[in-house]
């Protein structure tokens, strides 16, 4: 990469990635493989991701890949990241989250990523040392930026959802491949989506009971949409796979269902479930008892978008109702310089994320070079990846939540877990208050403002300003991707004085 | 649809909604019209700053005396929570030389009727418990307080609605309506037209715009300004606590970042850390250089606050006018054209004053301040374009 | 034979190590977060909420709901699902914002 002379002393890399899921390592490893300088920045201490989440090297697991589809292509990857940073090509930071990008104004399409540890280094302060334990200020400076920043779960609250015991089912399912734990013995599955098929069958071969999975939705949506099914012979496998893993241990999976309520005191007992219209709404009268020790829930995922939406990438309501980065062909966003690859462009997949991972560092290889020649390398995988998000799409819509859901709500039902602001506050800021976006909502209620900052509110608190259990989930700005320690602000470096024609 | 009423209000923040709500209270019908809904605009990214303290004698503590004693009634009269304070101000002063400035500025205060305390050094941590260690004094400003800024807005919007105001939210204001002889006939919003022979301009930092659809001009510009917000911790900071240099700042006419830490608990735990202010137009960027000035100053108050964790951070854009004081009253260029705008950072704090006195002017009434210093048409009109 | 995640993986640990939760030795393998070890204790909440002092524990298993928040060491408000239980932590369930020490 050409460099000018008057550029600060750390080098900048020719990509920085953020995170180490799928998509990351594909375009760590993609774009070290064409010759660039890659920074690999993740929160995690190990790379996979949650999807390829597995356990510390303490725990000593011979066979990680029982827990695993795909592992072979992890392992590949994880092989060639290997060898491009022994070669000096590609830097691997761990357990560091990106809490702000900047773009330095002075060196146009540059981006500065400041980072934060994931996990204070020391947890035990030693007598005089300064408390906050963070390891020194780190920024990573590059050319280009690819945003593969991935999910967390979507929840939709119920009576009794804070409950101990009731985790979210990517939670359990983290929880069994990073720690080799179970929440309880006798585990239902409920909520929405292709997840709930995959962690009940984890949580199943890893030896929990799974009395029920409740799915929201209704599976056979899809088969009024062959086209995509068709093209997509290995996500039907995927499915077939869980299905049959499920049968064969009795597991019983109901559609158009779901959990109502949770009962317990100090912790989960049992659950209400009951049968949903085409609405999801409740009807009434199928409420069914089912009694167990843990409830792994979860609605879909949601990208995570702070970084993308700090950087103004553009956005789009993706056909599930979540908000994803708006991407081209190439996988440029609206931000020159900015690529995003993986969930971060609308929740597709494992298979999706490495490719699009791929595409997008072939994408950047070909820009850094110039070559506009390089475009028939990247058609077929361009290709591939609209056949793949064709059917994610089509999956996405299915698994979007009803307007009814809403139904379940008690007026005492915590909405927001963090500020434990109910139903009924939520609702009176919208329909007393005018509020009719989660911002205000937020501002009227607290919802949204504690420790998670409207992580897991947000979906709810989107539906009940709207007035519909379908409403899009909004895509709130939140300017600090993490919490921040003040000590580590004012440790941050001191602006570079501007320069004489800066002047406005 | 036309609809006839006796103002309209455009903007539905604070200043907005005390405009409406003393004029409903006053036996005027009222329409409130805002392009997004209640307090989503500068309203929404503030402290709740209910100063004196940080005002010299003249115009402005006049209409922040008149505000202080409103809010007191307002949070007793409005039915739900605003989460007022009385909690009183600290200003702190870093070494002699501040120390001797903010006593003699305290005393010119003290004379126009704000009631101060001077707070010695050995005295400071009986006021302040977690205060850094060798200040050189401060004073106490018992009359400062503090709402929930979006509380206090919907609260009086509410009540101004249940006195007969109708408020349309999400409708731009596309058009001002002016008789051939350049009177005041009204708005049009994409969905409705309203008459009225009275519009109250309190667009906050859009107000210039306003101004600019009903024939004139109005200088108002956006200054930026960040928030922090901590986790949510026990009372560690009992007073709006804020360092002496904090008083040069607000009538800076620089374009450069400013800081200076004003630093205060809330009841729901977290503690605010604000405000820089930087004249950057409306970018709506994150500025690291923001968020190093605030923590160090914070940090520099409140040592204890160094491994407190921030949660969010928030940015406004204050109405701000080239003299620094807010335009309120008739603007005597367009009969029947009002401003309420261009309170720069004090607007929570002046909102019920200034929606007294809108009222009282509307009404035709003796204003409860003199209104010559907040005249809209103070200001040299911009010659026109060549 | 039960079936269990360690077995499903074949796992053979390094030896444990233990933490102190609450007053009383717990055992947690090398690599555990602060909440896997919980679990694996049984213990399912180590946290009461601000306002309700409500039970609380691990709920979005990725660092982002920040429901497991916990005192380990002194410091509080760290992440259980995330921080890595280390030989002879010192681990204290947490009561609302976890910085009493600050109230006085």
């Amino acid at each position: 990469m050409p460099t000018s002379p008057a550029e600060p002393p750390a080098a900048p890399y020719d990509v920085a990635v953020v995170g180490a899921g799928p998509a990351g390592l594909a375009a760590a490893a993609t774009a070290a493989d064409a010759g660039l300088t890659v920074a690999l920045v993740d929160d995690g201490p190990r790379p996979g991701g949650q999807y390829y989440r597995h356990p510390a090297p303490g725990l000593g697991a011979r066979r990680p890949q029982a827990l695993h589809h795909g592992w072979p292509a992890f392992v590949g990857l994880l092989g060639r990241l290997r060898a491009h940073r022994a070669g000096g090509r590609v830097r691997h930071l761990t357990e560091r989250q990106v809490w702000t990008v900047q773009e330095a104004h002075d060196h146009p399409g540059r981006w500065t990523l400041h980072t934060a540890p994931t996990v204070p280094p020391q947890a035990a302060p030693r007598p005089g040392e300064p408390t906050t334990g963070e390891a020194p200020h780190e920024t990573v400076r590059a050319h280009r930026l690819v945003l593969a920043t991935g999910t967390y779960e979507r929840q939709l609250p119920f009576p009794g959802w804070t409950l101990p015991g009731v985790v979210g089912a990517g939670g359990a399912q983290a929880m069994v491949k990073s720690g080799l734990v179970l929440p309880g013995r006798s585990v239902v599955v409920a909520g929405s989506g292709p997840l709930l098929l995959a962690v009940a069958a984890t949580l199943s071969a890893a030896g929990a009971r799974v009395p029920r999975v409740l799915e929201a939705g209704g599976y056979l949506s899809y088969a009024h949409r062959p086209g995509p099914l068709l093209r997509n012979p290995g996500k039907i496998a995927e499915g077939a796979r869980h299905a049959a893993a499920l049968a064969r241990r009795r597991v019983r999976l109901s559609t158009r269902t779901a959990v109502v309520r949770a009962h317990g005191t100090d912790r989960v007992t049992g659950v209400t479930v009951a049968r949903l219209d085409e609405d999801w709404r409740p009807v009434p009268g199928t409420e069914q008892h089912l009694p167990c020790d843990a409830l792994a829930v979860g609605h879909g995922l949601v990208p995570q978008l702070e970084l993308a939406l700090e950087l103004g990438c553009q956005t789009r309501t993706a056909p599930d109702g979540t908000p994803a980065v708006m991407v081209d062909a190439a996988l440029r966003t609206s931000v020159a310089g900015v690529w995003a690859a993986g969930e971060t462009t609308g929740v597709g997949g494992a298979p999706l994320a490495l490719r699009e991972g791929e595409l997008a560092a072939r994408e950047i290889a070909a820009a850094a070079r110039g070559a506009s020649a390089a475009g028939w390398t990247t058609a077929g995988l361009r290709a591939r990846v609209a056949r793949l998000r064709a059917f994610a799409d089509l999956m996405a819509e299915v698994h979007r939540p009803g307007p009814g859901w809403t139904g379940w709500l008690r007026e005492d039902t915590e909405i927001c877990r963090c500020e434990e602001v109910d139903a009924a506050a939520v609702r009176a800021a919208a329909d007393t208050y005018g509020a009719t976006d989660t911002r205000t909502v937020k501002l009227l209620t607290r919802a949204g403002m504690g420790w998670c900052q409207g992580r897991m509110c947000g979906p709810a608190v989107s539906c009940l300003a709207a007035g519909s259990g379908r409403a899009p989930v909004s895509a709130d700005r939140r300017p600090l991707a993490r919490p921040v320690p003040l000590a580590r602000l004012a440790r941050l470096p001191e602006p570079a004085p501007p320069r004489p024609d800066e002047h406005t | 649809m036309k609809q006839t009423v006796d103002v309209i209000v455009i903007g539905a923040g604070i200043v907005g909604a005390a405009c409406a709500y003393y004029a409903a209270r006053a036996g005027l019908t009222v329409a409130v019209v805002d392009r997004a809904g209640p307090v989503a605009g500068t309203t929404g990214a503030g402290e709740g700053n209910l100063l004196v303290s940080d005002k010299s004698p003249g115009p402005e503590l006049d209409l922040a005396l008149l505000s202080t004693g409103l809010w007191r009634d307002l949070a007793a009269q409005l039915p739900q929570g605003i989460e007022y304070e009385a909690k009183g101000g600290v200003v702190v002063a870093a070494d002699e030389t501040q120390w001797a400035a903010l006593r003699s500025a305290a005393a010119r205060q003290a004379a126009a009727g704000v009631t101060t305390r001077e707070v010695p050094a050995q005295r400071l941590r009986d006021l302040e418990p977690h205060l850094a260690p060798g200040l050189a004094g401060a004073v106490h400003y018992p009359q400062d307080a503090q709402v929930q800024p979006a509380l206090a807005a919907s609260r009086l919007l509410h009540a101004a609605i249940g006195s007969g105001a109708v408020l349309h939210p999400g409708e731009p204001v596309t058009q001002v309506v002016v008789t051939p002889r350049g009177r005041i006939d009204g708005v049009r919003t994409p969905r409705r037209e309203l008459r009225s022979p009275a519009v109250v301009n309190a667009a906050g930092p859009w107000s210039a715009r306003i101004a600019e659809l009903a024939g004139t001009t109005l200088p108002v510009m956006p200054r930026r300004g960040f928030v922090l917000v901590t986790e949510p911790l026990p009372r560690v900071v009992r007073h709006k606590v804020y360092a002496a240099a904090y008083l040069a700042d607000v009538t800076s006419d620089s374009a450069a970042l400013h800081t200076s830490p004003v630093i205060e608990g809330t009841p729901a735990g977290p503690v605010l850390i604000g405000s820089s202010r930087e004249r950057t137009g409306f970018d709506r960027s994150l500025s690291t250089a923001a968020l190093r000035r605030m923590a160090l100053d914070a940090t520099a108050l409140f040592p204890v606050l160094a491994e407190v964790s921030v949660l969010r951070a928030y940015h406004g854009f204050r109405p701000y006018l080239p003299d620094h004081l807010p335009a309120i009253g008739p603007d005597p260029r367009v009969p029947g054209l009002h401003h309420a705008c261009g309170h720069e950072g004090a607007g929570i704090g002046l909102a019920p004053g200034t929606g007294l006195l809108l009222a009282q002017a509307l009404r035709g009434e003796e204003p409860a301040v003199d209104l010559a210093p907040f005249r809209p048409d103070r200001f040299p009109t911009p010659s026109p374009p060549a | 034979m039960p079936r269990d995640p360690a077995g499903l993986v074949r796992s053979r640990p390094q030896p444990a190590i233990s933490i102190d939760y609450a007053g009383s030795t717990l055992p947690a393998l090398p690599g555990q977060s602060i909440a896997a070890a919980l679990w694996a204790a049984g213990v399912l909440s180590w946290r009461t909420t601000r306002d309700g002092r409500r039970p609380r524990g691990a709920f979005c298993g990725i660092g982002v709901c920040f429901d497991c928040l916990i005192t380990v060491n002194g410091r509080p408000n760290q992440r259980a699902c995330l921080v890595p239980a280390r030989d002879g932590d010192t681990v204290t369930p947490q009561e609302g914002h976890g910085r009493a020490d600050l109230a006085r």
